[in-house]
């Protein structure tokens, strides 16, 4: 009953977007295994590696358009939660390393011995289950959001407000993740890692397994995404998102509507870190700089904001045209990203997929007045 | 302890004393060779030397060797001093004083000194000077005797302190004559008398004497002078909350000049510029530029770069802004989340834009003589440079003020941002209004690059630094009032300062922003809430 | 006539396909590649585009002598554009797609640490040209930058003797990361070692970019009125120094009384600053722009004119890079094949001579000899050299005045082949192969 729920929660279209990604999500780390390293089919390890890094931006952007494309809420730190999600598994994966480290101590990290560690901070403990570090990828994101959205939804803070007071806690998170003194390794963050679940992170087999779950995951979430938004539930976010004091003087319970997406929104970005982790091979404060959430907000607002395929398309598109530019035009891309920002956000307020229908609808009046 | 280090002692003791008993036959241009010959060790003691024999030509050389230029000719020998800029130097012979012609830097070799040197020099020019008409040269003369406490000045500080006629400069001699006391092996009454003297002093110099005098082998005198530290330590310690508020003004004026400029384009004008520490890093690189054109047009200009900097930045920063509004922001309003998206696509097109223009690394931009050094109100130390900034940041602030509530601009622009229908409708040129009122917010933020140009590093990531403070500053002040934006500002600035000690810099940053967090729950609209309905 | 037309166009573009294929291989066939991997925008930029430029400029006088191996090189730019993931992801790119030989790049530690995985995974060569905090030593990693015991160590000998001023109370200031935390606690360990008392010590630690000095400027102030001679050692990161600096200027603390020395402020980074108010403070490192030495100049003058700047200054990194590209030249030549394994294999023992005028050689440890100089800085922003260290310093992986790492040992020759072997427990701890 619940698939039923989900799947008719669907438009034709987003079923189709769905097993388009789980597709790529198996053929492309299949090709990389299967296929001979000559073959013209064969995928390079470092194109598998990109999807799946690309997949895990992708469901960190479909969060952001969550909250922002649905709710109304600009959250300028959603980048937090998906670093956040992204310790939770590095602790693991450090957990997992075991005598393998430099100094070869069995239960304390490398930068825990050289920081004169004696014995394991508290809030290590656990990491070295996995089940109890994919109960936390969930769960830290998801209490943070509830933190902050409880205080400020209640609070109605609103607008460009709430989007500063994001903006200051992923900030506040990553001066106190740069500290050594917290325990998290400081400005390297985490990284090293050696094994997940008992195989090598370096493996082609495991990398392929990674980009798989990545993709699994984002598939996951689009379905999830399309029923919340497809419900009557969905109708009502809508609402709040256009005329909030209205809903509110009909007599909804606004913050709840927005607390219940907010919090959903961060755990799926949790997530999102968690796979991004293993496979780009570090998490370090960075992931909580600003710039970041902005740039996933950018990424969704390329693809379009409001639709749930437009984050995907964006991210992918963003990240390719960043992978590209980096290498081929090394010393001018950064004007060739800033003025893909400024083009999208004056000539396409739907982007892309917005544009996309723009053209459609328009072929079909074409084709009712030739008719 | 081997007898290794006993030698290394020894022997420089040894040359000192040797070249110090030579000296009394050798004419001063032996004594002046010497500084050439040898090592460190040996130039301290040719050093000692010329300032002992009571040469007059000796203040000038020392001054000479201590600023670096002095040089030996290479072609003969001769010890030089030169001076001048570019390739030809022109030479003063040393032992005459007299003109030597001039001479290319690669026909001279520089006679090096080193830290240790530089204080060698300082206690000799010290003990040299202390007669001399200047009083500003006989208080520094002092002062560089209180630091060195060298004890072979007694001697001359005593028959300084006899002739001196200012008080405050007689003064200054007894407490260098005072720390130096305690230094020798003078008897414990003598001492005592000392300790006093220093006591009354009560700076922090005066503190790290007492200090020192407190780990003296006599028990009386320890005790006289660790509880004379104690009493300093806790005078200093009242100043510090005093000094800690200054900080907290200072810290604050600079968050003010990052802030004020978004208090207008986003608190009037509702356009979440993230642009806007851009604007900020084109004024500080105009005063880069503006200093770099006076230093080759106009060398004696020079020192008054940064005032001729301050229009032309406005200028600048005001001019990219009106072309800014033209081009991105017009079609943006009443949708303020988009603007941020486009602005953060122009903050990086304007860095990458200054980095392939001016390259990637920090320009040198030089403070005035007027901005540099610092002095003492109290025991508040109090640096020019910060008072600069924080009386231009209300110089700043007040100008706007005026604008915004005495000028027709200023009426157009409140107009507008609080009913564009209504005002378009009483004839005022809204698009004219709003690029006029980007422009301004932008031109306030060039001027805020000038100042920055002097604390901090004029390189493409200048404005990212300050960005999201600004924001903060902002938001906490609340939207739309200068007022709160000065308040805002002042109070994140003396909070900052006062964790810093407790907490740390980082960690107490941390506490600002959650501080920030929680308070905009309390009050969702920032300290000063704009009211009416406007708002919704 | 469709079906026909499609075939044909199919046909044509697999002609492209093959045609554009081949062409790539004959390319590579003719020369060998070498991976630049410095960020060109963000913050670290600053640093790493000037040694991105080195890099060019040794390529393009290696082609002019001829290439290596009768190939011309070929440097393949990417920016990783100071972010971290990137690094790794960048270094896979070089590696796996474009197929470098060799790839000189990084900064930051947290940069090198991100890519260490990648290099060891494709069995690639990285010379990484930035004084760093040690402890580590990796096979596929060459470090031609200072070792603690290159730089930081030296520096405070030289402090405590006479000439340095017989210093006796320390500031350790840094900002917060795994270099000067590591260089710290080194210097700390060293300082108790050489009988200075725990309360003479002071540790301080800022954030990246840290830009309002007052406070902690005036509590170095305090600290330094004890009545003792007190140093500040500065392992103060990039663009913080700039607001350092001119906050020790304005409050007067000048070199005479409170030296700093500095273990990341070299030429490049004075050229932000007036040097004026600074003359006498130190820095630490095995090169300076004004020694005088006919390899030296001989570099400056190409690097200037390269860069086309009659004033462009060179730095301590630069010639890390120069060092380190030439080893690798020379370890190609030896081993006759740009083959890892052979080449770092070959590249042990390899001495090529320095610009400081002294021969640096690549040690088993995958670290090189080279001098330490101590610089006071000039009026003109240059370094006045006041003190060397006699001969050449071998660079050690793993400090000995550490507890967890004096019985580690690096040695990559066959005989070890191991990055941590403890020499007590006589085995290969970690992952160390």
């Amino acid at each position: 009953m619940m698939t039923r729920f989900l799947w008719t929660g669907m438009g034709r279209n987003l079923r189709l977007f769905v097993l388009l990604v789980l597709t790529v999500g198996i053929a492309v780390p299949l090709l990389n295994v299967l296929m001979p390293q000559g073959s013209p089919l064969y995928v390079p390890s470092y194109v598998l590696q990109l999807m799946g890094k690309y997949l895990c931006y992708a469901s960190l952007a479909l969060a952001v358009d969550l909250v922002w494309g649905f709710c109304g809420i600009l959250s300028l730190g959603h980048a937090a939660f998906f670093g956040l999600g992204g310790y939770c598994m590095g602790m693991y994966l450090m957990r997992q390393i075991g005598t393998r480290g430099v100094y070869g101590n069995p239960v304390l990290p490398d930068f825990m011995v050289f920081l004169n560690y004696k014995e394991l901070p508290w809030f290590w403990y656990g990491f070295d289950q996995f089940w109890f570090a994919a109960a936390m990828v969930v769960l830290v994101p998801s209490l943070l959001a509830l933190a902050l959205g409880w205080f400020a939804f209640r609070s109605r803070v609103t607008g460009v407000y709430l989007s500063i007071i994001t903006q200051a806690m992923t900030f506040a998170l990553l001066l106190a993740f740069f500290r050594n003194d917290m325990g998290f390794g400081g400005n390297n963050g985490l990284t090293d890692f050696k094994d997940i679940l008992g195989y090598s992170v370096q493996a082609d087999a495991t990398r392929a397994v990674l980009c798989f779950a990545s993709a699994l995951a984002l598939a996951l979430f689009l379905v999830i995404s399309g029923a919340v938004v497809g419900s009557r539930f969905g109708k009502a976010l809508t609402a709040v998102r256009d005329a909030e004091s209205r809903m509110r003087f009909l007599g909804y319970r606004v913050e709840g509507f927005k607390l219940f997406v907010f919090v959903l929104s961060a755990a799926m970005a949790g997530i999102a870190g968690a796979l991004y982790v293993p496979q780009v091979g570090i998490i370090n404060p960075s992931e909580f700089a600003p710039g970041n959430s902005i740039e996933a907000v950018l990424w969704v607002a390329v693809g379009g904001r409001g639709t749930l395929v437009g984050p995907v398309i964006g991210a992918f598109l963003v990240n390719f045209a960043k992978t590209w530019l980096t290498g081929a035009l090394p010393e001018v891309w950064l004007f060739a990203l800033g003025a893909l920002f400024i083009v999208v956000t004056l000539l396409l307020p739907k982007g892309i997929v917005g544009l996309w229908a723009q053209i459609k609808s328009r072929n079909l009046a074409r084709k009712a007045v030739s008719a | 302890m081997s007898h290794k280090r006993f030698l290394a002692w020894l022997l420089p003791a040894l040359v000192t004393l040797a070249v110090a008993g030579t000296a009394m036959a050798a004419d001063l241009a032996t004594l002046v060779g010497n500084l050439a010959a040898g090592g460190y060790s040996e130039r301290d003691a040719a050093i000692t030397a010329l300032a002992a024999s009571g040469e007059a030509r000796a203040a000038p050389v020392l001054e000479a060797l201590s600023a670096g230029e002095l040089y030996v000719r290479t072609a003969d020998k001769v010890v030089v001093i030169a001076r001048g800029s570019g390739k030809q130097l022109s030479l003063v012979d040393a032992v005459t004083g007299k003109e030597a012609g001039s001479a290319s830097e690669d026909a001279l070799d520089r006679i090096k000194v080193n830290n240790r040197l530089r204080g060698t020099i300082d206690a000799a020019m010290g003990a040299l000077t202390l007669m001399n008409p200047d009083p500003k040269v006989r208080r520094a003369a002092a002062q560089s005797l209180f630091t060195r406490r060298d004890a072979s000045s007694l001697e001359p500080l005593d028959k300084a302190i006899a002739g001196e006629k200012d008080a405050a400069i007689k003064r200054a001699m007894t407490e260098a004559r005072a720390a130096i006391v305690l230094g020798t092996d003078a008897p414990a009454a003598r001492k005592i008398e000392a300790i006093d003297t220093v006591r009354a002093r009560g700076d922090r110099d005066a503190l790290g004497v007492l200090l020192a005098a407190a780990a003296s082998a006599n028990a009386e005198v320890k005790a006289a002078a660790a509880t004379a530290a104690e009493s300093v330590r806790q005078r200093l310690d009242a100043w510090q909350a005093a000094q800690n508020v200054w900080y907290g003004i200072s810290l604050g004026s600079v968050l003010l000049l990052a802030a004020i400029g978004l208090a207008i384009t986003f608190g009037t004008m509702g356009v979440i510029n993230m642009a806007h520490g851009e604007m900020v890093m084109l004024g500080a690189y105009t005063t880069f530029v503006v200093q770099q054109t006076l230093r080759s047009v106009a060398p004696q200009l020079n020192e008054l770069s940064v005032i001729v900097a301050l229009p032309i930045a406005f200028l600048v920063s005001g001019a990219v802004g009106v072309v800014i509004e033209r081009t991105i922001i017009r079609f943006l309003y009443g949708r303020a989340l988009d603007t941020l998206l486009a602005t953060w696509g122009l903050s990086l097109v304007l860095q990458q834009a200054v980095r392939t223009i001016f390259g990637p690394t920090n320009r040198e931009v030089s403070s005035p003589s007027w901005m540099s050094g610092s002095f003492l109100v109290g025991q508040i130390e109090v640096t020019y440079g910060r008072l600069w900034i924080v009386v231009f940041a209300l110089l700043v602030f007040a100008a706007l003020l005026l604008v915004l509530r005495r000028t027709p601009l200023g009426l157009y622009m409140r107009a507008v941002t609080q009913n564009r229908p209504m005002a378009s409708a009483m004839g005022i040129r809204t698009p004219r209004v709003d690029a006029l009122t980007f422009g301004l917010g932008s031109g306030i933020a060039g001027l805020a690059g000038v100042a920055l140009s002097q604390i901090d590093n004029v390189s493409p990531n200048l404005g990212q630094g300050y960005i999201i403070d600004s924001f903060m500053v902002v938001v906490f002040g609340g939207v739309g009032n200068l007022f709160g934006t000065l308040l805002g500002a002042t109070a994140l600035g003396i909070v900052n300062k006062f964790l810093e000690p407790y907490a740390g810099a980082v960690l107490g940053k941390i506490l600002v922003l959650v501080f920030i967090i929680l308070f905009i729950q309390r009050r969702p609209r920032g300290l000063f809430a704009q009211k009416g309905r406007s708002v919704e | 006539m469709k079906l026909g037309s499609i075939i044909r166009s199919g046909l044509v573009a697999a002609g492209l396909v093959a045609s554009a294929t081949t062409g790539a291989f004959a390319q590579s066939g003719e020369t060998i590649k070498v991976g630049i991997l410095h960020s060109l925008s963000g913050t670290m930029a600053i640093s790493e585009t000037t040694l991105k430029d080195v890099m060019l400029m040794l390529i393009d006088q290696q082609n002019k002598k001829g290439g290596l191996l009768g190939k011309k090189l070929e440097a393949v730019v990417v920016d990783p554009a100071s972010n971290w993931p990137l690094f790794a992801e960048k270094a896979r790119e070089l590696l796996q797609k474009d197929k470098v030989a060799a790839v000189f790049g990084c900064w930051t530690s947290v940069s090198r640490k991100s890519v260490l995985p990648v290099f060891e995974e494709l069995n690639g060569i990285l010379f990484y040209p930035v004084q760093y905090e040690g402890q580590e030593s990796q096979r596929n990693v060459f470090y031609t930058g200072a070792a603690p015991n290159q730089q930081a160590i030296p520096a405070v000998d030289y402090l405590m003797s006479k000439d340095g001023g017989e210093v006796k109370r320390w500031v350790l200031a840094g900002t917060d990361y795994v270099y000067p935390r590591t260089t710290n606690k080194i210097l700390e360990a060293y300082l108790l070692q050489k009988g200075v008392a725990k309360e003479d010590i002071m540790i301080n630690y800022t954030p990246f970019g840290h830009s309002d000095w007052q406070s902690i400027v005036a509590d170095i102030k305090k600290f330094g009125s004890a009545g003792k001679k007190t140093a500040v050692v500065s392992t103060i990161n990039g663009d913080a120094n700039v607001p350092f600096y001119k906050e020790l200027g304005n409050q007067g603390i000048k070199a005479k009384d409170i030296p700093v020395v500095a273990f990341s402020v070299g030429e490049e980074e004075l050229a932000g600053i007036d040097t004026k108010p600074l003359v006498g403070h130190l820095a630490a490192w095995n090169y300076f722009q004004s020694v005088k030495n006919p390899a030296n100049e001989a570099f400056i003058k190409e690097w200037q004119a390269f860069t086309k700047n009659p004033k462009r200054v060179t730095n301590d990194p630069m010639e890390a890079h120069v060092i380190g590209f030439n080893m690798w030249i020379e370890a190609v030549k030896k081993a006759g094949t740009t083959d890892p394994n052979k080449v770092i294999d070959a590249i042990v023992g390899v001495k090529v001579p320095n610009l400081t005028g002294g021969m640096s050689e690549m040690l088993p440890n995958h670290h090189i000899t080279k001098p330490v100089l101590i610089g006071e800085i000039e009026a003109n922003g240059q370094f006045d050299v006041v003190w060397k260290t006699p001969g050449l310093v071998p660079g050690a992986a793993w400090s000995p005045i550490l507890e967890d790492s004096k019985n580690l040992k690096a040695d990559w020759t066959s005989a070890l082949n191991c990055g941590n072997y403890d020499t007590v427990a006589k085995k290969c701890i970690g992952s160390g192969k």
